[in-house]
């Protein structure tokens, strides 16, 4: 099911159009990866998302009808550039942006002691944000985003700022909301956390929507059919055991054993080249490699620009 | 609506609960009345060197005639020339050398005064009067009056001013105390507005350069966060306002408790009038001579005939009005820049009709009536100064209505307007901004 939709969204600015034509649609309780270089558009999609500003053209969807002011309660958003008031004590201040994502006074308190406990920071809570360090007041930004249980949740570049620990800890956390039922939209830069993470991801370049689908489907797409293959024996034996529907790409050494990638180029299948080979050498590992979405990203981009 | 109200008790509750509100609040009414006092107190200080001027007077009509003050001695010379005496100015430590030619019956500039360094206003004009005195009086004698008549001339005129109300009483008026009231109230709304305006400007950059206000604005609406920082602020200014007259009150009674107990009995009223009395610098008790009191007794009856009910209210609405309208245009420019910096160039316009509001008033106070000050109270940007300056002085109702009514549409256009550029300005970083951008920002689609 289509927890969020957008349709054709189309928005410009003074000089440049900052979104064309992109329609993406969100399942329910997946993780989202939005994706794409510096300045493609991303923010101002979730902007839109989270009605800071309205789409020129095109239509916002949330469980298939319009989104309405109220829903925005519904939503939790972490922008990239993120801050709180320096001069307020932390806990009032995430008491007051509980409430105006309405919540009641009560609910708001205690859902913030859960949350404090659960990070450790109660003895925060009458210290000014000034007073914390930047990966803190990350922390409690973190807190004051999920602290209403939002439907859909939207964080851009979450782990900035974050040392690895704490980057662990977070990544727990987003995966155990998913687990809870919330829908994530998931913007960064960072691929490796992508792969981890995301179900379905789309890619925007140049103001526009150019990929979209789930992962897998995603890399497989881009797969290139080369097989990994390591082994025990004579690379000389194996190569010339080959046809020329094969073509090896590289050689090296994999763990102290001989290792080669070997291409499929058409009209052949993964059994037959092991049928090819299995007589020469001793195999020890047999892989498909398929493209790192850092790959993938770089590839769909430069195709884009030419 | 729910959030609006979060917002406005947030920027209220942080801005009250500050030290510097609460020191503001203590040394507001004792800077006020250092303002009244010390000005005074530094004048009466004044020049406390005794300086000596030598005199020569070659028409020998003001010997021993111009008179000592307590700072100002004069020295007659008889027969020394200007230049002697220049010679041996530095050792004989004249602070200067007054030199009168026989001509000076009719010839107005046959006086020199000579000096290293340039004399006070305060001397030229004490040995101007005193030579101008002499010089009536001894033409007053050659026509024949003598010096019991010349005293006997000399007479005061005091005019009660009186109105007559629509229901046909009197009422005793002073134009004194209107313009006081109605200099005091200009200036402060003038001040509130810088004031409180700036704050507005400033808490605007503050959540943007701080970057929440991306947060903020996921949960509410942009003009929600901008008018609930406006009004909370305006709650602010009101707090403070209200703090300001109780304590000045209560310092006031305290005072007079202590030091004049058989005042202790009068009503508030009272109180307000008399401070406002000595506000208006007035001669104060100690200096009333008989003749005086009359006008001292009808100031007073004055000032409590002044309806400060209306002054107060009309107070509250135009100092309301002026400062959502300003406080609006305030928060467009905070949006607008990325830091206070930045403010110069869009501050000029808004700082322009406050000058030129404060720059009138000082004649309006002289011409409650003219044109001038008719049209300067209608027109939006200076009418909350101007009307209030007016008002003591009596405004008839369709002037005050129609003011109003043109501050309230103002308001609601301007606010709209800032709304806009705010809605874009907030979200906006590292660009200069210009009047073209704002403008752009302007027609932008909400």
């Amino acid at each position: 099911m289509i927890l969020l939709e957008t349709q054709n969204i189309e928005k410009k600015f003074a000089n440049h159009l900052a979104l064309d034509d992109v329609s993406i649609s969100i399942p329910e309780n997946s993780i989202y990866g939005l994706l794409g270089p510096n300045g493609a558009g991303k923010t101002t999609l979730i902007r839109i998302i989270n009605r800071i500003t309205a789409p020129d053209k095109g239509e916002v969807l949330l469980n298939g009808r319009p989104l309405k002011a109220d829903d925005v309660n519904m939503i939790g958003y972490l922008p990239e550039e993120r801050g709180l008031y320096k001069k307020m004590k932390v806990g009032e201040q995430a008491l007051y942006l509980a409430q105006l994502k309405g919540l009641s006074k009560k609910d708001a308190l205690k859902k913030l002691r859960y949350w404090f406990e659960k990070f450790e920071i109660q003895a925060w809570w009458d210290k000014k944000v000034e007073e914390l360090s930047k990966g803190m007041a990350q922390k409690v930004q973190f807190i004051t985003t999920i602290l209403h249980e939002p439907k859909l949740l939207i964080f851009d570049e979450p782990f900035s700022g974050f040392d690895p620990i704490n980057a662990n800890i977070l990544k727990q956390e987003i995966l155990e909301l998913k687990k809870k039922g919330s829908t994530i939209i998931f913007s960064t830069h960072n691929m490796g956390s992508v792969e981890e993470l995301c179900d379905h991801i789309t890619l925007i370049n140049k103001s526009r929507n150019i990929l979209e689908g789930k992962i897998d489907d995603v890399r497989k797409k881009y797969k290139s059919n080369i097989y990994e293959i390591s082994f025990n024996g004579n690379k000389d034996k194996l190569a010339s055991s080959l046809n020329d529907h094969y073509e090896i790409i590289e050689d090296k050494k994999v763990n102290g054993h001989d290792a080669v990638k070997i291409k499929l180029l058409h009209e052949t299948n993964e059994n037959e080249l092991l049928s090819l080979i299995i007589p020469t050498v001793e195999i020890i590992s047999f892989n498909e490699i398929i493209p790192n979405m850092n790959d993938i990203f770089i590839k769909v981009v430069n195709e884009y620009k030419n | 609506m729910n959030k609006i109200k979060l917002i406005i008790s947030r920027e209220y509750l942080t801005r009250v609960k500050k030290k510097s509100f609460l020191v503001m609040t203590i040394l507001g009414p004792i800077l006020f009345a250092a303002m009244m006092i010390v000005p005074a107190w530094i004048a009466s200080r004044e020049d406390t060197e005794v300086r000596t001027i030598a005199v020569i007077d070659s028409s020998g009509i003001f010997v021993d005639r111009i008179a000592n003050t307590d700072y100002i001695k004069f020295e007659y010379l008889k027969n020394q020339s200007i230049n002697e005496v220049k010679e041996t100015f530095t050792e004989s430590g004249y602070y200067a050398v007054l030199q009168i030619l026989p001509s000076i019956t009719y010839e107005p500039s046959a006086v020199h005064l000579f000096s290293k360094k340039q004399p006070s206003f305060s001397i030229k004009s004490h040995i101007a009067n005193s030579m101008e005195k002499e010089l009536t009086n001894g033409k007053l004698k050659n026509h024949g009056i003598d010096e019991d008549v010349l005293k006997s001339i000399k007479s005061d005129v005091n005019i009660r001013t009186i109105q007559w109300t629509d229901d046909g009483e009197e009422k005793e008026s002073s134009t004194e105390i209107a313009m006081a009231v109605g200099y005091a109230s200009g200036f402060l709304i003038y001040f509130f507005i810088f004031l409180f305006g700036a704050q507005v400007m400033r808490g605007v950059i503050e959540e943007k350069t701080s970057r929440i206000v991306e947060i903020i604005i996921s949960s509410a609406r942009p003009f929600q966060l901008m008018m609930g920082k406006i009004v909370g602020i305006a709650m602010v200014g009101l707090t403070q306002f209200f703090l300001w007259i109780l304590l000045t009150f209560m310092i006031v009674s305290g005072v007079k408790a202590v030091f004049f107990p058989e005042l202790g009995t009068k009503n508030a009223q009272e109180v307000v009038a008399q401070d406002l009395f000595e506000q208006a610098n007035i001669p104060q008790a100690e200096t009333i001579q008989p003749q005086n009191f009359d006008k001292f007794s009808s100031m007073l009856n004055a000032a409590k005939s002044i309806d400060y009910g209306v002054i107060l209210g009309s107070f509250i609405f135009f100092f309301l009005g002026g400062y959502l309208l300003y406080g609006s245009l305030f928060a467009a420019i905070g949006s607008a820049v990325d830091n206070e910096t930045d403010t110069q160039q869009f501050m000029l316009p808004i700082t322009i009709p406050l000058i030129i509001a404060i720059v009138v008033m000082m004649n309006v106070v002289q011409n409650p009536e003219s044109p001038i000050a008719f049209w300067f109270s209608i027109i939006p940007l200076t009418s909350p100064i101007i009307m209030m300056v007016r008002i003591p002085f009596g405004v008839p109702y369709w002037e005050l209505a129609l003011s109003m009514g043109i501050l309230v549409i103002t308001f609601i256009g301007s606010t709209w307007m800032a709304g806009k550029i705010y809605r874009t300005g907030i979200l906006m970083y590292g660009k200069k901004v210009n009047y073209k951008e704002l403008w752009k920002w302007l027609r932008y689609k909400s």
